[in-house]
């Protein structure tokens, strides 16, 4: 056990660190920048980094990837998380999910279509999974592609798709045979969001910002080569997209940390003195301490095993798990201590902003990606060996479901 | 980075899990109860044998010269089997107190008797009720005439062969090193809630004893240190704990049938257990992180000590309060296994201080960091 770099680590770190020191500051973005300006900045550096040949590290380089370690896309991730760059879905979805499954159930022509412009951040990616009626149970999805010719009509409503209204490009996930059971009869499509008959509506969150979409397609067209896999096959791809989203650790926002409310605690009056000097707070800011330092030593234990090259299974699950439920519990206690002022702030008071929109945001993390109760069954059926659910659906064609 | 045993220490755990596996079975804890044991002299014995008790000792003092990572190997197979040893009390804590404040000849005279198993020793701070993270200065005393005072609980007091005793001496905090096995010290067993570790009253009343004292080492900083050494290392034990705990619930579950399926089909047990696995591996991640910055020497020491024993109380406290209620009725007998750890959970809770007492270091730590 070694937490300290390798020699290798040690050189990689600073030649990015340097690269980074030069090139990152003039893409960095505040709390003001327009999500028009944070689309094209966001484009520009992962055209820059891509330049440089720090774009899609893990990638082989034929794909115009780096062909570089696990090891070597952490540190790069951690190096570039010491700037405020504006990174996220709008170029992430391309990545760590777009490329990774286009090449394992791809075709080569495919790849070489797709993968390079979206390293350039010439193309932008977003995911359409989830549907009204198919959310934890995503196999239910009712979106239908039908053949015609060298072509598949699609119609249906995906939601929940981030960032719709900025991609050039989605995968989707559509159901091409409904007359054999649900997993059996999807298939797995690239999307040109410019297509006729795609319909994008901003949804009003309860946050009051619009991140996440509806999408209807009516009538779409999508040429056959843009299918990925065999027909029939789109659930395997979807799982290749979601076992690789699972690992991809997003940086944790500063006023996210425990150490931030802390700090805070120890601003905020109270009882005896600060609220920190009160026993009660500081047990609750102890455990919660105790459980962001434990997802994050689990994550490098997992990282450790990427290296060794076994892959994470469903245990990584638990890093999600962990950290969206301690968000939901430290930003309630954090607008908790601040009193009424936790509740309504005056303009200067980010603090108190934060904790609010923490606890807003928290609720959609316990359920994207795998709501907790699903997370839970993934751990004690695939960790643990516990029986599966039983279920209503199994062995039975999909339009003859109730 | 790497953050995984390395093949030596997996190979460690792997004697010591096939020794603890052999001897230390729930038949023999059950046994060593009705003889009303002080400890498992044959599985100490064999530990003693395969160089175990010395792992941690430096090797000018008889021992192996491993580090913390090597002795918390050791210390979660313990926890495994819930070993009937005063492993924590001699190998753990006494050891490490006599290495950092003794002198150059106290350390030679007792460290590799300890290491050899030839004596059993252990680390005497309590005077009664409290779980206090700077208690007042002990009322037992060390003067001219010898040491006087009681302490209580003493774990593995009646029997072992020499005790390390917080006293006062001079108006401050000081370290008595003690002969045990001298006439004169009054020793009463107490009721002890593990039936597998006891503990016992001490008496002394101007008995001889000798100062504990490396030229400029407070006592106060060796004892802080020892604390949080042993803190690391029973975090592993209770890991092991937990884990035994874990699957000894699901295994349990698969096996009963209840409104004709398995009980692990259903989701209320399914997701307990799933929940006992996130806080073992939250445990487990914190605990090795903590070892490693123990051995190493790491700025960060103090905070990670802290943050794995919260994780490994809290893991090992659900896993044995879950695992008997998995086992419903059965849980309740004294012929099921599960009492043993829910016992044991509570003394190594116990033996440290609890959440409320490490909460409050550890707010303390990451202020001052």
């Amino acid at each position: 056990m070694d937490f300290n770099d390798t020699p290798d680590e040690a050189a990689f770190r600073s030649e990015v660190s340097q690269w980074l020191m030069q090139n990152a500051p003039e893409f960095t973005i505040t709390a003001d920048t327009k999500e028009q300006e944070f689309v094209a900045k966001a484009k520009a550096w992962q055209a820059k980094k891509a330049e440089a040949g720090y774009a899609g590290i893990r990638l082989p380089k034929d794909v115009g990837g780096r062909a570089g370690s696990e090891m070597e896309s952490i540190l790069f991730d951690t190096e570039e998380g010491k700037y405020e760059l504006p990174l996220g879905p709008v170029v992430g979805i391309g990545q760590s999910m777009a490329i990774p499954v286009i090449r394992k159930h791809g075709t080569e022509d495919q790849l070489k279509r797709f993968a390079e412009p979206t390293l350039k951040g010439d193309i932008t990616w977003c995911q359409l999974f989830s549907e009204p009626a198919a959310g934890s149970d995503l196999a239910g999805l009712r979106t239908k592609a039908v053949k015609d010719g060298d072509e598949w009509v699609v119609n249906g409503q995906k939601v929940w798709s981030s960032w719709a209204h900025h991609a050039d490009w989605g995968i989707l996930l559509a159901r091409t045979d409904p007359t054999v059971a649900k997993h059996k009869g999807l298939t797995f499509f690239l999307i040109d969001m410019k297509s006729p008959g795609i319909d994008i509506r901003p949804i009003r969150q309860i946050s009051g910002e619009s991140d996440f979409n509806e999408t209807f397609m009516t009538d779409v067209r999508i040429p056959d080569k843009y299918r990925i896999g065999e027909v029939g096959e789109g659930w395997a791809c979807a799982m290749t997209v979601l076992t690789s989203e699972r690992l991809s650790s997003a940086e944790l926002k500063e006023s996210e940390s425990v150490d931030y409310l802390i700090e805070l605690a120890a601003q905020t009056p109270g009882d005896r003195g600060t609220a920190l000097d009160n026993d009660c707070v500081r047990e609750r800011l102890a455990y919660w301490y105790s459980l962001e330092q434990g997802q994050k030593n689990f994550h490098l234990r997992m990282l450790t095993k990427l290296s060794q090259g076994s892959g994470p299974g469903a245990e990584a699950s638990l890093l999600k798990l962990v950290y969206a439920q301690r968000l939901q519990q430290s930003a309630g206690f954090g607008m908790e201590i601040q009193g009424l002022s936790g509740l309504a702030t005056s303009p200067s008071d980010h603090a108190a902003e934060e904790m609010q929109k923490t606890y807003i945001w928290s609720t959609a993390m316990r359920v994207a990606g795998g709501a907790d109760e699903v997370l839970l069954n993934q751990i004690a059926e695939r960790v643990l060996g516990m029986p599966g659910e039983m279920r209503g659906d199994k062995n039975i064609p999909f339009n003859e479901l109730a | 980075m790497n953050f995984d045993l390395s093949d030596d220490q997996k190979m460690l755990a792997e004697q010591a899990n096939k020794l603890l596996a052999e001897v230390s079975t729930p038949d023999r804890l059950r046994q060593l109860i009705d003889e009303k044991a002080d400890y498992d002299q044959v599985l100490w014995q064999n530990l003693a044998e395969l160089g175990f008790l010395g792992a941690a000792i430096p090797e000018e003092f008889g021992g192996i010269g491993m580090s913390a990572m090597e002795l918390a190997v050791v210390a979660e197979e313990v926890g495994r089997y819930n070993a009937a040893i005063p492993f924590v009390s001699s190998v753990v804590q006494a050891a490490k107190i006599i290495e950092l404040a003794g002198t150059q000849k106290q350390k030679e005279t007792w460290l590799p008797r300890i290491a050899s198993g030839e004596i059993i020793a252990t680390l005497s701070t309590h005077e009664g009720a409290g779980d206090m993270q700077s208690p007042p200065l002990p009322q037992c005393r060390l003067d001219s005439n010898g040491l006087s005072g009681k302490k209580l609980p003493v774990a593995d007091g009646h029997y072992a062969h020499l005790a390390v005793v917080t006293c006062q001496h001079q108006g401050k905090l000081a370290l008595a090193l003690v002969d045990l096995t001298q006439d004169g010290i009054q020793k009463t067993q107490l009721s002890s809630f593990d039936e597998l570790r006891p503990f016992a009253q001490l008496s002394f009343d101007q008995t001889p004893a000798e100062l504990l004292e490396l030229d400029d080492c407070d006592s106060q900083q060796a004892l802080y240190k020892t604390l949080n050494y042993a803190a690391a290392i029973i975090a592993l034990e209770q890991i092991g704990g937990t884990e035994t705990c874990l699957y000894m619930a699901r295994d349990y579950s698969l096996e009963r049938q209840i409104f004709g399926r398995k009980l692990g089909s259903y989701q209320a047990i399914k997701h307990k257990l799933a929940q006992v696995y996130v806080k073992l591996e939250i445990a487990r991640s914190n605990a090795m992180y903590a070892t490693w910055c123990l051995a190493n020497n790491a700025s960060d020491t103090g905070e990670a000590i802290a943050v794995s024993r919260l994780s490994a109380l809290d893991a090992f406290e659900t896993a044995a309060r879950e695992n008997l209620q998995v086992h419903g009725g059965i849980g309740y007998t004294f012929e099921a296994n599960c009492h043993f750890y829910y016992r044991r959970e509570r003394l190594l809770a116990g033996l440290l201080g609890g959440k409320s007492l490490w909460s409050d270091k550890l707010i303390n730590a990451v202020k001052a960091a």
